[in-house]
């Protein structure tokens, strides 16, 4: 099989991250809960990892990152923890389902909600931004990049608007934690959710957010925190505040470890060696007599995504074919980004999206454009 | 048991914060163990750090160079 479906996960993960994980279920008792070796080993690996994380995203203190399942639920902790009733948010549709169901309840729930166009390329304009605050303006919620077109949203400028009109910033880094770099004190970032097991190499399950310090997150849940067990109340201090229950140490392990890999090989690298294999796949199916290629290419400092139709067909008929023909792995139909389907003009077809990882080869590129060569040639 | 003796035991709001004692005094070499809060202190859970009387000032010194955040410091028969 060749994977070219690493913007859903990166199905390869670096050894030491499986190694990593298979000592923690070997070993690892539960962190916080109790004091025996286990747990205290748990404890300390965890904390840790907050350290590795604190230093990658250029947090203030490790305090400030807490772990989660994922990036919904961290965007689902940052949007219905910051929004009250009455306040204005603004946000893009470039986003995930996860940035815009939380935000459609919160609209139910009397939150004001401005969705920015962008144009057929996917595309925000930034002064659109600028345009739509208003007086009850209270957060900004944004992609740092397109999981559809792979499209980056300049995250420094928008964290610049944010910043100069006292707005909180919550950014969605699915798609981009662990290959661009973050730095969420330069870029004005208030809130930054990410997931593990995409461009970060780590597990499924894992996950988190940082939370600039002085910000006050209404948790989603409470229950065991191992600390002030005779209080009503889950405790309000960070980490602890947004972690309530039993953490994925396990995974949190090999998140870990998969940090260590990111450091050692070099972001830089990696996302250099990615944006290569995408360059090499996007200039051998441009030209290709029926084949649309959506997104912006007018720069390679891009997502590792090249999402294109086929003539009129169905994109889900587009990647069968492509898997059981060729046993390529694509993503096909609406990859929970409506709007940008919607602005692309793809909501019925859907789009058929290879992204890369490091680990693919030329070789893996080659026989995509080949498959995407000879599906075109019979619609022609 | 142990015959108990005055002891200093700092408190802290999150294991996070106890994590991060336990390494700081690690790595400065500062006296010191986790233990679990004593219930003369919170009829709770969690981890506090625990050192001798003199080494108030050290510990004191060290959480503020490394920016630890203590619940509170207390002195307890342990």
């Amino acid at each position: 099989m060749i994977y070219l479906d690493n913007a859903a996960t990166t199905i390869r993960k670096p050894q030491a991250v499986i190694d990593a994980v298979t000592f923690a279920m070997q070993s690892m008792g539960n962190a916080g809960r109790g004091f025996n070796d286990a747990s205290l080993g748990a404890s300390r690996i965890i904390y840790e990892v907050r350290e590795k994380l604190a230093r990658f995203f250029h947090a203030e203190n490790p305090k400030q990152i807490a772990f989660t399942a994922n990036s919904t639920e961290s965007l689902n902790i940052a949007i219905k923890g910051t929004l009250t009733l009455g306040d204005h948010v603004i946000t893009t549709a470039l986003e995930h389902n996860s940035v815009l169901r939380p935000l459609y309840e919160m609209e139910e729930a009397g939150v004001e909600l401005t969705v920015l166009d962008s144009d057929r390329q996917g595309r925000i304009r930034y002064a659109d931004f600028k345009r739509n605050i208003r007086k009850n303006t209270k957060a900004i919620v944004c992609t740092h990049g397109s999981n559809l077109t792979g499209n980056l949203v300049d995250i420094g400028q928008v964290g610049q608007i944010a910043a100069d009109y006292g707005l909180l910033l919550i950014v969605d880094a699915s798609q981009t934690a662990g290959a661009f770099p973050i730095d969420v004190q330069e870029m004005n970032v208030d809130i930054l959710c990410f997931t593990g097991h995409k461009g970060m190499l780590g597990p499924q399950g894992t996950g988190g957010l940082y939370v600039r310090p002085g910000l006050t997150v209404r948790p989603l849940k409470s229950g065991g925190s191992g600390v002030q067990t005779y209080n009503k109340s889950h405790p309000s201090e960070m980490p602890t505040a947004l972690e309530a229950g039993t953490l994925n140490g396990h995974g949190i392990a090999g998140l870990g470890a998969a940090v260590d890999y990111l450091l050692e090989t070099g972001i830089d690298a990696i996302r250099g060696r990615e944006q290569a294999l995408m360059r090499r796949f996007y200039e051998g199916v441009k030209g290709i007599c029926g084949v649309t290629v959506y997104g912006d290419f007018s720069s390679w400092e891009r997502c590792p995504i090249v999402t294109l139709n086929i003539g009129d067909y169905d994109s889900s008929e587009v990647s069968d074919e492509l898997l059981t023909t060729y046993g390529i792995s694509t993503r096909s139909g609406g990859h929970c980004a409506p709007l940008m389907h919607k602005a692309l003009g793809t909501k019925g077809q859907g789009a058929v999206r290879f992204s890369f990882s490091h680990y693919n080869t030329e070789g893996d590129v080659d026989a995509a454009i080949q498959a995407v060569t000879e599906l075109a040639s019979e619609c022609v | 048991m142990r015959k108990k003796e005055l002891k200093l035991v700092v408190t802290f709001y999150t294991t996070a914060d106890a994590m991060a004692m336990e390494k700081a005094c690690k790595e400065q070499k500062a006296p010191g163990r986790l233990i679990p809060v004593p219930r003369a202190i919170s009829a709770g859970c969690g981890l506090a750090w625990c050192a001798g009387l003199d080494a108030r000032d050290a510990l004191r010194q060290l959480m503020d160079r490394m920016d630890i955040e203590e619940q509170d410091i207390h002195e307890c028969m342990l």
